[in-house]
C-alpha cells in the first residue's frame, strides 16, 4: 500500500493524542473522587491509573475496542479501496480529539466515548454511504447512553440505601462498618473478575469455562476482602461515647477504601474507554498490514501500550491540574458517598464492556451521584450540569460528526 | 486546557453550614436580650444602649448571612431537603433577629423601665426565651448529622428529642409571660400608660421569639418526614 508507513505513523499520532485528551479528562475524573478524599495522592493515583487502566483494557477492554473498530459501520462495500477506511479512522480519531480539546477547555460535559461514535458514524455516511452504518447497534449504543448512568444511578440508590440500613443508622456505626465494609469489597471483587473472565479473557487467548470462573472470581473476591480488612485494622480510632464521632470514624473507614475503589473505577474506564482511542488506531494497522479489509486480525500488544501511554502521559502532564480542581471541589462527596458512587459506577462500566458497548465513565458517575442524591445523600446537587450533559449528547453526535468529514476530505486530498 | 470541570459544578454549594452559621448569629443576637434587661433594670441607660448596638450589629450580620445564603440558592439545585423547607426556616430565624432589635430598640428610643414588681419576672422571661432560642440552635446544628446519615435512624431520634424539648421550653415562656402580665396588670395603674402599652408589646414580642424559635424547630420536623 503507497503512504503505508505514513497511515501507521499518523495513526499513532493521533492515537497518542487521543487517549492524551482521555488521561487527561477521563481519568482525572474518575480519580479525583479518591484524591478529593485524601485516601490516595495525585501521585498514587497516576500510578494506580497506569496500571489499572491498562490491566483494564488488556483483560476486559477487547469487547469495545471490537465494537469500535468493526462494529458501528459495515466495510464490506469497500472492497478494493481500503484507504478510505484508513482516512476514515484518522479523520475520527482527529476529530473526537479536537472536539474534546474545545470542549474540555470549554468545561463542557462531553464525553470521549459520544465524540469517537459521532465521528465514525460521520464518516462513513460521507464517505461510504447511509447503509454502511450499523443503524440497529448505533441504536444499541446510543441507548446505552441512557442507560448506564440510569443503571448507576439505581445501583448508588440502593448501595447507599443498604449503606444506611446496615451502618450509618444504626446505634453503633462504626463496629457495623467494620463488619460490613469487607462484604461490599467482595461484592465488586467478585463481579468485576466474573465480568472480565466471562467476556474479557477470550480476546488475548485466555477462555475460562463456566463454574471455573465462578471459582476463580469469588477467591479474587475473597483476596480483596482481606486486603480491606487488613487496610482497616490499620486505622487507628478516636473512640467517644458520642455517636457523632463515630460517624467520622465511619467515614475513615470508607476514605481509606476508596484506595480499592480508584482500582476499580481506573479497571473499569481502561476495559470502556480506552478502545476510544486505540479501536480506530488497531482498524488503521490491520488495514496497512495486510492491505485489505480483512479485520479478522487479533489485536497487536504495542498498540494498547499506545493507547496505556497516552492517557498515563495526559493524567501525569494535565490531568493532575484536573485533580486537584475536582478533588478540592468535591469534598461535599463524604467518603462513604464516593465509595457508593465508584462501586455503582465501575460496575456498571464493567458490565457494559462486556457487552461491548461503549459507554462514557464520567456520565456513568455522574449518574451515580444522583442515585445517592435520590437517597437524601448529598447535601446539594447542580441540575444545571444534568441537562448540560443531556445537551450534550445531543450536540456531540453532530459535531463530531462534521468535524470527522471535514477532516476526512482533507485527509482524501492529501493522499488520493 | 480545561479551565472549567463538570463534574466539580456537580455538586453545588451546601446550604447547611451557612443555614447554621446564621441560627448561630441569631442566637447571640438574642442572647444579648439578658444583658439589655439586666441592664434596664438596673437603670443604666448607658449600658442599655451599648448593648442595643452590639444587637442591632448581630442582626445586620445575620441579615447578610441571610442574603448570602439565599444568592447561593439556585433554582437548579437537587437538595436532600425541600428549597421550600428551607428558605421557610431561614426566614424563621431571620425573624428573631428582627424582633430582639426591636425590642431593644424601643427599650432604648423610650427609656422604658419595667416596674420593680414586674422586672425580675421580665428578666425570667426573657432568660427563658434564650434557652428556646439555644434549642433551637441545637436542633439547626444536627442538620449535618441528618445528612451524613441520610435522615434515617439514630440522628432523626436525637432530633425528635430535641423538638420535644424545644416544645417543653416554649410552654415555659408561655408561663411566665403569664404571670409576668399579671405582675404588671397589678402596678399597671401608678404607671405612664404609654410606657405601659409598650411594655405590653415587649412582653408579646418577646412570647413571638419563643414562639418563632419552636417554629424554626417545626420546619425541621417536616424536613425529617420528607
Amino acid at each position: 500500500m503507497d503512504y503505508g508507513t505514513t497511515y501507521l505513523v499518523l495513526a499513532v499520532i493521533f492515537g497518542l493524542f487521543m487517549a492524551w485528551g482521555i488521561g487527561a479528562n477521563d481519568v482525572a475524573n474518575a480519580m479525583a473522587t479518591s484524591v478529593g478524599s485524601k485516601a490516595i495522592t495525585i501521585k498514587q493515583a497516576i500510578l494506580i491509573a497506569a496500571v489499572f487502566e491498562f490491566a483494564g483494557a488488556v483483560l476486559a477492554g477487547g469487547q469495545v475496542t471490537s465494537t469500535i473498530r468493526k462494529g458501528i459501520i459495515d466495510v464490506s462495500s469497500l472492497g478494493a479501496t481500503p484507504e478510505v477506511l484508513v482516512f476514515g479512522m484518522l479523520a475520527a480519531l482527529l476529530a473526537a480529539g479536537t472536539w474534546l480539546l474545545v470542549a474540555s477547555h470549554k468545561g463542557w460535559p462531553v464525553s470521549t466515548t459520544h465524540s469517537i461514535v459521532g465521528s465514525i458514524i460521520g464518516f462513513a455516511i460521507v464517505g461510504i454511504g447511509l447503509d454502511a452504518v450499523q443503524w440497529g447497534k448505533v441504536a444499541t449504543i446510543v441507548m446505552s447512553w441512557v442507560t448506564s448512568p440510569l443503571l448507576a444511578a439505581i445501583l448508588s440508590f440502593l448501595i447507599f440505601r443498604s449503606v444506611q440500613k446496615l451502618i450509618l443508622e444504626t446505634d453503633k456505626p462504626l463496629e457495623n462498618a467494620k463488619k460490613y465494609v469487607p462484604i461490599y469489597i467482595f461484592f465488586v471483587g467478585f463481579i468485576l473478575a466474573m465480568v472480565t473472565m466471562v467476556k474479557g479473557l477470550k480476546h488475548i487467548g485466555l477462555d475460562v469455562k463456566g463454574t471455573d470462573a465462578i471459582y476463580i472470581a469469588i477467591a479474587i473476591g475473597v483476596v480483596l476482602m482481606f486486603l480491606g480488612k487488613a487496610l482497616i485494622n490499620r486505622l487507628k480510632f478516636e473512640m467517644s461515647e458520642d455517636i457523632n464521632f463515630h460517624y467520622t470514624n465511619v467515614e475513615k473507614i470508607f476514605s481509606v477504601l476508596m484506595l480499592l475503589t480508584a482500582c476499580a473505577m481506573a479497571f473499569a474506564h481502561g476495559s470502556n474507554d480506552v478502545a476510544n482511542a486505540i479501536g480506530p488506531l488497531a482498524a488503521v494497522v490491520s488495514i496497512v498490514d495486510t492491505g485489505e479489509l480483512s479485520q479478522k486480525s487479533p489485536l497487536p500488544f504495542w498498540i494498547l501500550l499506545v493507547g496505556g501511554a497516552g492517557i498515563v502521559l495526559g493524567l501525569a502532564m494535565y490531568g493532575r491540574k484536573v485533580i486537584e480542581t475536582v478533588g478540592t471541589k468535591i469534598t461535599e462527596l463524604t467518603p462513604s458517598r464516593g465509595f457508593c458512587c465508584e462501586v455503582s459506577a465501575a460496575t456498571t462500566v464493567v458490565l457494559a464492556s462486556g457487552i461491548g458497548l461503549p459507554i462514557s465513565t464520567t456520565h456513568t458517575l455522574v449518574g451515580a451521584v444522583l442515585g445517592v442524591g435520590m437517597a437524601r445523600g448529598v447535601s446539594a446537587i447542580n441540575l444545571s450540569i444534568v441537562r448540560g450533559i443531556f445537551m450534550s449528547w445531543i450536540i456531540t453526535l453532530p459535531i463530531g460528526a462534521g468535524l470527522a468529514i471535514f477532516f476526512f476530505f482533507i485527509l482524501k486530498n492529501i493522499f488520493a | 486546557m480545561a479551565s472549567k470541570n463538570y463534574l466539580s459544578g456537580l455538586f453545588g454549594p451546601s446550604p447547611v453550614a451557612p443555614l447554621q452559621s446564621h441560627m448561630a448569629l441569631v442566637d447571640e443576637c438574642v442572647s444579648k436580650l439578658v444583658d439589655l434587661f439586666e441592664c434596664m433594670a438596673k437603670g443604666d441607660t448607658e449600658a442599655v444602649e451599648k448593648v442595643y448596638h452590639e444587637i442591632a450589629a448581630l442582626e445586620q450580620k445575620a441579615d447578610d448571612q441571610k442574603h448570602f445564603l439565599r444568592e447561593h440558592l439556585p433554582r437548579g439545585l437537587f437538595m436532600p431537603i425541600e428549597r421550600q423547607d428551607l428558605l421557610e426556616a431561614l426566614r424563621i430565624q431571620d425573624l428573631l433577629a428582627n424582633r430582639a432589635r426591636d425590642i431593644a430598640g424601643i427599650v432604648v428610643g423610650r427609656e422604658l423601665q419595667f416596674p420593680e414588681q414586674a422586672s425580675e419576672c421580665a428578666i425570667a422571661l426573657v432568660k427563658a426565651t434564650v434557652e428556646t432560642c439555644h434549642q433551637a440552635l441545637r436542633v439547626v446544628n444536627e442538620l449535618d448529622e441528618l445528612v451524613e446519615t441520610g435522615f434515617r435512624g439514630h440522628a432523626v431520634q436525637v432530633v425528635e428529642e430535641m423538638l420535644v424539648k424545644l416544645d417543653d421550653l416554649e410552654s415555659e415562656t408561655d408561663r411566665i409571660q403569664v404571670e409576668l402580665r399579671a405582675d404588671l396588670f397589678a402596678v399597671e395603674r401608678d404607671l405612664y400608660s404609654v410606657d405601659v402599652m409598650f411594655m405590653y408589646r415587649i412582653i408579646e414580642s418577646i412570647a413571638e421569639i419563643a414562639n418563632d424559635a419552636e417554629r424554626v424547630g417545626r420546619r425541621f420536623q417536616l424536613m425529617l418526614a420528607k
